[in-house]
């Protein structure tokens, strides 16, 4: 076994103890990297010297026995949060060579708790997409693959990078973003842990925005307790961001261990559908079971706007963005391609810095907020994430925490789902509504599809309850007793 | 009241409302911690914040909300407890975000009103729409290369207040009012120092034309002026245009346009190509303000005495008359001096003594009443040495003249030059007496019948004592004299 | 709702992103089918229901009216794909 299968918990334990040096496991993750990444091209840019000085400086402080919570630990970083004196290039080629003079709020709290940061991970270009394919810095490749099948599939987006880099053992943990199911739907495609926190748990300053009242920060890892501990330093109130909530963070890691007994679970009868595979249904079943064998009262809840909540989402999210992206305009920083006048330079430059989805959700979201659709489309779609919050509101009132999948599917591969738009974004049917009410989801691996392809549960829970989010992630944990590997990791045979 | 423009077809009137944009004096930007001083080198007052560097988030600024608050409070209006930030989105080379950040369907001040008194002492009110926060723009400056605009950010993101007037202005005149009382009342206030030469007051001028009776004609709105004459001027200027065009048998079209003074004519801007689509929508990088009903009333009872109500005081206080008493408060430093000169004394005179001899001296001096040519205490001494006679009236002008040019107190100079009032009757006897002796041909001349010349004995009594004489004094001995 | 290529263009113009005549056959298609699976929100009878612009826990947080930032033009600049001095510099523009 080496460095790079424990899990961050352990990584941390481990360098507490002195069991290894925060330079060892850096070197190994670093060695993991030069070797897969070719392969899964999962980090964009790679701080293999900065990753090495701060873990020596992390050593010197172990080595004086000061106490951090993640002192040593390496951790692969989203490439949408910048990072100061590092490129960050938000998957776009727009933002062209820029290196941000600043650190943001999430990525500064991890420094400050002692962790090393081995390279920035790789996203669909401004975190929109669900499979990675839309990078501007190429395909992420899942290390799962299919039984006695080579194809190559998608780790799922928009953090796909850090996904797979979890994965495949090139980093014990990673920070992601979700802004409609781009940390729990990848975390599903890769057979990790994923959270995305309630809206507001974590700030995002200094992460690039996407849909600004959506989007959320959260940790990947391979296990629970890992996200848990990742988020703990990642959360908390930052005067810097006005959506940043005023609320104490809580003992994360210590709910990962509480249990069920006496939760009551929802299990919302509208994710239930015909179109839904088997096998994933046979999951849920599964989970649920686990569940009240540990002690859970079961809970048929309603949540009657839930299937409106992807539609509703492609009128805010792009409405958002349109307006959020309007700074890339050649002028200040990145990508610029000059233009006979200064409405040229503009269209041109954001011709040829946005990719095609980014593109299409450009102009969807300049569409729905133009004179005349202003009122039937965004307007509209403010008044159902109105129904969608209350349905959620009124099903807490009831039951602790939600269950369903995370996706409709297992991972698929590269080029399927490509044909339209709409395809796609299905994928996120099930974890969108948790960002349309700003509550913390989580996914736990807790299965695998019948070519062994890892599923997915998601844990959904109230406003600022991450702890019972963890409590139920960790039973669902314990009794799925997850250990399938991925066939692409550190270590492995290849 | 009605005023018109004589066109062909006869006389029209003309329509105007009045979009000011005030900057509000805060130390920092409106959702950033950047300095909004005039005049910094470029782009040393800028954040990443105000650049709009990806992942940068606004924080509001509270003294700017509070600004807001007491300027709303101070045109009489509505506060709205909870008001809310749009974004409206449009791609310019000075605004950064692509979107500037202000309010539009709920604005943090509803409707208010602004009294105006016109030069022939009527009053009119000036219904205020609306004041809104928003963000300033950089600036572009166009003259430093041939090819090149030239961007400096320091005043992007800088506080502005949008003061948005009713339709209800019909003279170039009453604009020049509303704006000169909109200003006074915001320096009353301190929330925005109204200094049009620096741009941290502008104007955008809305102006249609109609016939007497007529409902509303299409508007045009004049952009960004920044004086109050060329607002007055640009009223009339594209009043005219208007009345051509619709006399012609033209329609005037809805445009924006800009004023040039060099010319004094209105010209459509050529940047609106895309007809304005601002995709205004609530901004999600800020929540809901909120307003404390307690902190309201707290920013209430610490406003100052404002314009009308000081005006109303001086006239009811110190029986002075409505027109000088509009003039000694327009501006607060003036009235404060005026009270200070005024206080137990006479204040009608104190009344004149600044609204001439003082503001002549500020004309001829350049200096503002900050910096005045005399401290208002020294004016004070000077109406006390003509109160209890130590000079008279005519020897108080020129002593006024010797403190503007020296700054000494006036005892200093009535002692120095000699120049106290002469009461002494021997003295003034003795000098009526040698000029009786030398105007005898007009002694005889007054005796037989032509009393007008008794005004030509006192003049030349007063000049034999050099002005000091008492004037009752000589009135009096020359009587006694000449009987 | 089926998208014209006017629209289309008109679109890509307010969002000033240049499109080939290509391009705006391909987004009229893919625009119209996304905006064509939207419309199933019209099914929801959203009357009397307030809109919700985001997910507020607070109140809007006030800042100290206190000058923390700026004074340094080299790093606002240090990006900058075209500049002067200490400006920033675009196609000269004609107001």
């Amino acid at each position: 076994m080496s460095l790079c299968d424990l899990s961050l918990a352990e990584v941390r334990d481990g360098l507490r103890r002195r069991d290894f040096t925060s330079v060892d496991i850096t070197t190994a993750c670093l060695d993991a990297i030069a070797e897969l990444n070719p392969k899964l091209n999962a980090f964009v840019t790679v701080t293999g010297e900065r990753a090495l000085e701060q873990a020596a400086a992390a050593d010197r402080r172990l080595a004086a026995d000061e106490v951090a919570p993640l002192l040593g630990v390496p951790l692969a970083i989203k490439d949408l949060f910048c990072t100061a004196g590092v490129r960050t290039t938000a998957g776009s080629k727009i933002l062209g060579p820029f290196v941000p003079p600043y650190e943001s709020t999430v990525t500064a709290n991890l420094l400050r708790d002692g962790a090393v940061f081995l390279g920035k991970a790789n996203l669909d270009e401004f975190a929109m997409g669900s499979s990675n394919m839309t990078s501007a810095y190429g395909a992420v490749v899942n290390p799962w693959t299919r039984r006695g099948d080579n194809a190559q599939l998608v780790p799922g987006g928009s953090s796909g990078g850090s996904a797979a880099a979890v994965a495949a053992r090139l980093a014990p943990g990673a920070t992601a973003t979700d802004t409609g199911g781009s940390i729990r739907q990848p975390a599903s495609f890769c057979g990790i842990a994923g959270i995305k926190p309630t809206y507001g748990r974590c700030s995002r300053w200094g992460i690039v925005a996407f849909a600004s009242s959506l989007d959320q920060a959260g940790p990947m890892g391979r296990t629970v307790r890992d996200c848990a501990i990742m988020l703990a330093s990642m959360a908390g109130h930052d005067p810097k961001d006005s959506t940043s909530a005023e609320v104490p963070v809580p003992d994360f890691e210590a709910a990962c261990e509480r249990g069920v007994r006496g939760l009551r679970i929802g299990v919302p009868r509208e994710y239930r559908s015909d179109a839904m595979a088997p096998e994933i249904e046979a999951m849920w079943q599964q989970g649920l079971t686990w569940l009240r064998e540990q002690g859970a009262t079961l809970v048929d809840v309603s949540l009657p706007h839930t299937k409106y909540a992807l539609a509703t989402y492609y009128i805010v999210a792009p409405a958002e963005a349109s307006s959020n992206l309007a700074r890339y305009d050649g002028v200040r920083f990145g990508l610029r391609r000059e233009g006979a006048d200064l409405q040229e330079l503009y269209e041109n430059t954001r011709a040829a810095g946005f990719g095609d989805e980014v593109r299409r959700r450009v102009l969807i979201g300049t569409y729905v907020l133009s004179a005349g659709y202003y009122d039937a489309y965004y307007l509209r779609a403010q008044k159902l994430r109105a129904l969608i919050l209350r349905d959620f509101t009124e099903a807490f009132t009831k039951v602790d925490a939600l269950v369903t999948p995370t996706a409709p599917t297992a991972a698929f591969a590269m080029g399927e789902k490509m044909d339209d738009p709409v395809t796609m974004y299905l994928n996120d049917i099930f974890t969108v509504p948790a960002n349309m009410a700003g509550i913390p989801g989580l996914s736990v691996p807790a299965g695998l599809d019948v070519s062994g392809l890892p599923l997915g549960l998601q844990v959904l829970g109230k406003p600022f309850d991450e702890e019972t989010v963890f409590a139920v992630g960790g039973a669902i944990e314990r009794s799925a007793n997850f250990s399938t590997l991925p066939s692409l990791r550190a270590g492995a045979l290849s | 009241m009605s005023f018109t423009l004589e066109g062909r077809t006869g006389p029209w009137e003309i329509v105007v409302g009045l979009e000011v944009h005030a900057q509000v004096i805060s130390k920092a930007k409106l959702f950033s911690g950047a300095a909004t001083a005039f005049g910094a080198e470029p782009n040393s007052q800028v954040s990443f914040v105000d650049a709009a560097f990806p992942g940068m988030l606004p924080v509001i600024n509270r003294e700017c909300v509070a600004q807001a608050v007491r300027t709303g409070l101070g045109l009489a209006a509505e506060i709205n407890l909870e008001s809310r930030f749009d974004r409206k989105n449009y791609f310019y080379a000075d605004l950064p975000a692509g979107y500037q950040i202000s309010q539009y369907q709920m604005p943090i001040v509803g409707q208010g009103s602004v009294e105006i008194v016109l030069e022939d002492c009527s009053v009119r009110h000036i219904g205020v729409t609306r004041l809104h926060l928003e963000q300033d723009a950089g600036k572009s400056f166009h003259d430093r290369d041939p090819a090149l605009s030239y961007i400096d950010l320091n005043r992007a993101g800088v506080a502005l207040m949008e003061i948005v007037s009713e339709p209800d202005i019909r003279s170039p005149e009453e604009a020049g009012a509303y704006l000169r009382k909109l200003r006074s009342i915001l320096r009353y206030l301190g929330t925005c120092d109204g200094n049009m030469d620096e741009g941290s007051m502008r104007a955008d001028v809305n102006v249609s034309v109609r016939k007497a009776g007529e409902s509303f004609r299409t508007r045009c709105e004049v952009k960004n002026v920044n004086s109050i004459r060329f607002v007055m001027h640009a009223i009339e200027a594209e009043a005219r245009r208007q009345i051509e065009v619709w006399e012609d048998g033209g329609q005037v079209e809805q445009e924006t346009r800009l004023y040039d003074p060099s010319r004094g004519i209105t010209r459509s801007m050529r940047s609106k190509e895309d007809a304005h689509d601002y995709r205004y929508f609530p901004d999600p990088d800020l929540l809901p303000l909120v307003l404390d009903p307690a902190w309201v009333e707290r920013l209430k009872s610490d406003l100052p005495e404002l314009p009308d109500a000081k005006r109303s005081r001086f006239m009811r206080d110190y029986g002075i008359p409505a027109y000088d008493a509009g003039v000694l408060t327009v501006d607060q430093a003036v009235a404060d001096y005026f009270e200070i000169v005024a206080k137990g004394r006479d204040a009608r005179l104190a009344s004149n003594w600044v609204t001439g001899n003082l503001f002549a001296a500020m004309n001829e001096t350049g200096k503002s009443i900050d910096d005045a040519p005399v401290p208002a205490t020294h004016l004070g001494q000077l109406l006390d040495l003509i109160a209890d006679g130590t000079i008279n009236g005519r020897i108080a002008k020129d002593v006024f003249e010797a403190m503007v040019e020296s700054g000494e107190a006036p005892e200093a100079i009535v002692e120095a030059r000699g120049l106290r009032q002469l009461t002494d009757t021997r003295a003034i006897d003795t000098a009526i007496a040698q000029v009786l002796d030398a105007n005898a041909d007009k002694v005889a001349e007054y005796k037989s019948g032509k009393e007008k010349l008794f005004g030509f004995f006192v003049g030349q009594a007063m000049k034999a004592t050099g002005g000091k004489a008492n004037p009752a004094a000589v009135n009096e001995a020359l009587k006694r004299a000449l009987s | 709702m089926a998208l014209d290529p006017a629209t289309v263009r008109r679109i890509a113009k307010l969002a000033r992103i240049r499109v080939s005549d290509e391009e705006v056959a391909r987004l009229q298609t893919e625009l119209s089918g996304i905006l064509g699976w939207i419309e199933q929100l019209n099914e929801v009878d959203v009357s009397g229901v307030a809109p919700l612009a985001g997910i507020s826990h607070q109140r809007l947080p006030m800042r100290e009216d206190e000058v923390t930032d700026g004074g340094r033009p080299d790093a606002i600049l240090a990006n900058a794909p075209a500049r002067a001095d200490h400006f920033f510099t675009v196609p000269k523009v004609v107001e």
